[in-house]
């Protein structure tokens, strides 16, 4: 295969990875809005626990994004 | 339209040459020091006046006070507000840094991996640093969480300590990756105007359909650019709150 050609088909399986850290992130916003819409009062408490769940989940799909970089411009 | 080329170091002044590397005023160096020159005049110049009903400027600048204060106060306790210097210059800085690369020809400080390890690393040998200077050796109990059997401890701690490691490295890369994809899409969404409005009338017309995603997309990297700030900070109050109080 053009190594070129398989350059740019792996970055854009390293892409998919992405897929799942987007199931996280609906997950954890998902949950936090059913959560706040049941207990509005409680809901600012948690805001800095739904930033923290969302960066640490969010980090995991960034790195195949970094991946993905790097295989389009560093390689 | 090359959309990586927004993110070209230039020298501005070259001083010389050491030991082969070059020392040079760069644009990423420039726009530091705008963003600098933007936290300064906002925090000195809009509290200078000490007004008892505070004026606009002033209210932004109590505004983004209370507000570290209160995410370090509540992740951190009490006793992690002598840590808010620190969280402060690094949200302050993150946050002007990010806004002025949103404005178009401007250059984001924040797209170079080398300045957001910088600035994971500080955080991190400061919390492991403080950690073990106020703790001693009680501060390794963070790797071993309590109620764990034994059988399963080594496993644990392996997991612990690389939970541990990869943290400057995601604390680093999430601020990075997130400023680079945000501005290339932009770019790329730009790139995509210019080639539509080049086919002449009809062309000209699609073109609004990526003009009108390039708009929105800017209000979104705003947004971006205050989240990333924001969650670096909070991670940064997170991590202090490790260091502080290290039981589980």
């Amino acid at each position: 295969m053009d190594p070129v050609a398989a350059k740019y088909i792996g970055a854009g399986i390293a892409c998919i990875g992405m897929g799942g850290a987007g199931v996280g992130v609906g997950t954890i916003f998902g949950h936090y809005l059913a959560a706040a819409l049941r207990n509005p009062s409680a809901a600012a408490g948690q805001f800095t626990n739904l930033i923290f769940g969302f960066a640490v989940t969010e980090a995991l799909g960034i790195f195949s994004l970094a991946i993905a970089f790097l295989l389009l411009y560093a390689v | 339209m090359d959309p990586i080329h927004q993110f070209q170091i230039t020298n501005l002044l070259t001083f010389g040459h050491i030991g082969g590397y070059e020392i040079a005023f760069t644009n990423s160096a420039l726009f530091m020091l705008i963003a600098l020159a933007v936290i300064a005049a906002l925090t000195i110049g809009a509290t200078s006046s000490r007004a008892l009903v505070p004026g606009r400027m002033q209210s932004v600048a109590e505004m983004s006070y209370e507000f570290v204060a209160d995410t370090l106060r509540s992740s951190a306790g009490s006793e992690g507000m002598k840590f808010f210097p620190l969280v402060f210059s690094l949200f302050m800085f993150i946050l002007a840094v990010n806004v002025i690369g949103i404005i178009p020809y401007m250059f984001t400080v924040t797209s170079h991996i080398i300045i957001t390890a910088s600035l994971a690393l500080l955080v991190f040998v400061i919390v492991y640093g403080y950690g073990f200077w106020k703790n001693g050796l009680r501060f390794l109990r963070l790797f071993a969480p309590s109620g764990i059997p034994i059988i399963l401890m080594p496993l644990i701690v392996f997991i612990e300590v690389m939970s541990h490691l990869s943290r400057p490295l995601s604390h680093s890369l999430r601020l990075f990756a997130n400023m680079l994809a945000g501005h290339i899409t932009l770019k790329v969404f730009g790139g995509f105007v210019v080639m539509l409005g080049g086919l002449g009338f009809l062309g000209s017309l699609v073109a609004i359909l990526p003009l009108g995603m390039t708009v929105a997309l800017t209000a979104l990297e705003l947004l971006v650019a205050f989240l990333q700030a924001y969650v670096f900070a909070v991670l940064t109050c997170v991590y202090l709150n490790d260091a502080i109080h290290p039981g589980h």
